[in-house]
């Protein structure tokens, strides 16, 4: 009833062409970024932080940035952990060398520099396609995981090899080192993954994501109409290692605090956030959200019902959730390989119907 | 003779070694790859996967041991009786055969006429999923494989080439391991040749991969076909996991290794058998040789991604692979 185009008139190009041509989508979108930026900071405690919350936003902003390169673009890339990687040393080094600048605008500059990296290991894709390309990423993945455990000036040869965040403030409030509060480190993410989420996108409903799903449907065509196979694949390279780069920013910064290259950034990551697009939905980013969701907290799930409720050992639980995360993904793959997000929007589908089934 | 030299062949030897084992996880692929297009992701896993059961078996385990006890609460781990190695191979081969045929009837069947990189998808969630089974079959402790096979390196090669080099060099230092491994790849290879080139299943395999339509019409069950092959992956995955397994015990890492494989296919190309050999003869002595000479200047630890780098540089130059069939686009 309440989830009608009906009798909402646009007298407008803009109204026209909204993000949500829906009023209840509309309503709904800011009544989830109210509850996020108004309810939820002063009910979060450290535990849902930790275990749920917090990860769920970084791997949304990588999930993000992969479904653009993968999702939209149509380039499949096992590289995420290393261009994670390269956000969070990018960061660090940021941090400890520019300390009077603001840690948002380190985000971001780290952001940027994986960007570069990112399109200078995008160049092959210009003459790789397909599997080859996918393989010849994970070239960038253990090349530049060894070179952050090799080269010392990466973690201003500390002894252990490690990256700690510093305390760095905002607005006189510590969000990384020991002394953030939970709310903190919530917040700061929040509002990077809006901030990504919205520029995500309009960039994918705009000029530049036309052009990245033309090359994704089909290269030669859309070379042979006009579009710039060099641009459009270098810039989804760019624009996603951003996102990616931002992520592990946020990731080593704010949600671990101190990290080993190998142990948080390694081929196992590149995987999860391939699968958390791959259940989600690839092309949408609201399907980067959904399988981030997923991912994070399928495990805290089988946690609690294997160890806490049947009281099995831990390893069990771990081997349990393999067999279930590979049994989902093939799953998804045979029942709907558009994932959660076509789901969603086949239910979207009903309920502008509802309660007519045609 | 100086001494230098001599170390370097002493490298090339075992890079060539090493290789002939990359190039024997790199032939799963590529058997699986030209009968359906499927690019097998999990082949690492396979080897992993057989080998656990090779020594589960051989130990006598009870299957799901540690899943059972936490269910029931009960405490068994061993039936208690040692299964001889030969048997333990032929039983382990039964499980990989029911593995192939598993994976055909309830995944990759109702995969038929999926985009590639799906299939691609797929083959990392079974990997998973494998890894998963594995571990709860098992258990995830490392396991030594105790085949009785040779170990350690050969005096009698050391003694044979002392002569060779002046007073600074002792002799080449190689496993005996790589010496049966090479030989058993050898056979390996040669009878899967014979197999493909000799036999009535042989010659349907070869004609699936070259057109399922063409195949069809002539009256070839394309399941069956898919089903033998990948039988004949598990077999090599067992090959390499029994290869590997003894080298560096049975642990997960056995799976990572089988990464390698994947430069080794891309250097050689997806669709050519000798093209897995020579790629991982390539990859092999690579990476020993890239570690002796410039390894050291640049902190060690470079056979990390020296295959995928030399890879990556070598595909900008020929995208199809040393031997790969030329591609063809058409719109």
């Amino acid at each position: 009833m309440l989830y009608r185009e009906a009798g909402d008139f646009k007298t407008s190009y803009e109204e026209d062409s909204q993000t949500f041509p829906i009023a209840f989508d509309r309503y709904r979108y800011w009544v989830v970024l109210a509850f996020a930026f108004l309810v939820v900071p002063f009910i979060i405690n450290d535990y849902w932080a930790n275990a749920i919350v917090v990860p769920f936003l970084i791997y949304a902003i990588a999930a993000i940035g992969l479904n653009i390169l993968t999702g939209y673009c149509g380039q499949v890339s096992l590289g995420t952990g290393g261009f994670m990687a390269v956000g969070a040393y990018a960061c660090y080094k940021l941090m400890t060398s520019f300390p009077d600048v603001s840690i948002v605008i380190h985000i971001i500059l780290a952001g940027g520099i994986t960007a570069a990296v990112g399109a200078a290991f995008g160049l092959p894709s210009l003459r790789i396609k397909g599997f080859y390309l996918a393989v010849a990423t994970l070239a960038a993945q253990f090349f530049l995981v060894w070179l952050f455990n090799k080269v010392s000036w990466f973690y201003n040869y500390s002894a252990s090899g490690q990256i700690n965040a510093p305390e760095r403030t905002v607005f006189g409030v510590p969000v990384t080192g020991p002394n953030t509060e939970a709310w903190a480190q919530y917040l700061i993410c929040l509002v990077f993954v809006t901030v990504c989420a919205i520029v995500a996108r309009n960039l994918t409903r705009g000029s530049l994501g036309r052009t990245w799903m033309s090359i994704r449907d089909m290269d030669i065509a859309a070379e042979i109409i006009g579009v710039n196979p060099l641009k459009a694949k270098l810039t989804a390279f760019a624009v996603s290692s951003f996102f990616i780069g931002i992520a592990g920013a946020l990731f080593f910064a704010v949600y671990l605090g101190a990290v080993e290259v190998g142990e948080a950034f390694g081929i196992q990551k590149s995987f999860l956030v391939l699968f958390m697009i791959i259940i989600g939905g690839l092309g949408s980013i609201f399907g980067s959200f959904a399988g981030a969701a997923f991912l994070v907290v399928l495990p805290v799930v089988l946690k609690v019902i294997g160890v806490d409720l049947l009281g099995w050992p831990t390893d069990l639980v771990a081997h349990f959730q393999l067999v279930i995360v590979g049994a989902l993904i093939m799953f998804f793959l045979i029942k709907e390989p558009h994932g959660l997000a076509q789901l969603w929007r086949l239910a979207k589908e009903k309920l502008r119907l509802w309660p007519f089934p045609y | 003779m100086s001494a230098d030299f001599l170390y370097g062949i002493e490298v090339i030897i075992n890079g060539l070694m090493a290789g002939v084992l990359y190039a024997l996880v790199a032939l799963g692929f590529v058997l699986i790859f030209k009968a359906s297009g499927i690019f097998n992701y999990a082949q690492g896993v396979m080897a992993l996967f057989a080998a656990l059961t090779l020594v589960g078996i051989m130990e006598g385990e009870v299957p799901f041991s540690h899943l059972i006890n936490a269910i029931f609460g009960t405490e068994i781990h061993h039936f208690g009786w040692e299964v001889p190695a030969l048997l333990a191979i032929l039983l382990t081969l039964v499980v990989m055969i029911f593995f192939a045929w598993a994976v055909q009837h309830f995944v990759f069947r109702h995969l038929v006429g999926q985009e590639p990189i799906i299939l691609f998808m797929a083959t990392i969630g079974l990997a998973y999923f494998l890894e998963g089974i594995g571990d709860l079959m098992w258990g995830s402790d490392i396991k030594t494989l105790a085949l009785g096979l040779p170990q350690g390196g050969s005096l009698w090669v050391e003694d044979m080439t002392s002569g060779l080099g002046g007073d600074d060099f002792y002799g080449f230092f190689i496993d005996k391991l790589d010496m049966v491994a090479t030989v058993v790849a050898i056979v390996l290879v040669t009878g899967l040749i014979l197999f493909a080139q000799y036999t009535k299943q042989g010659r349907a395999m070869r004609a699936v991969a070259d057109d399922h339509q063409a195949a069809l019409s002539v009256g070839i069950s394309l399941n069956f076909i898919w089903v033998l092959v990948w039988s004949l992956a598990g077999l090599v995955a067992l090959v390499a996991g029994i290869m590997w397994g003894a080298k560096s015990g049975v642990q997960f890492s056995l799976s990572l290794i089988a990464l390698k494989a994947l430069p080794v296919l891309m250097l050689g190309g997806f669709t050519s058998i000798p093209g897995a050999i020579v790629g991982g003869l390539i990859i092999g002595v690579g990476e020993k040789l890239f570690e002796y000479m410039i390894g050291p200047l640049v902190g060690g630890a470079t056979e990390n991604w020296f295959a995928y780098v030399l890879a990556l540089i070598f595909l900008v130059f020929r995208p199809q692979g040393l031997f790969g069939e030329k591609i063809i686009e058409r719109v």
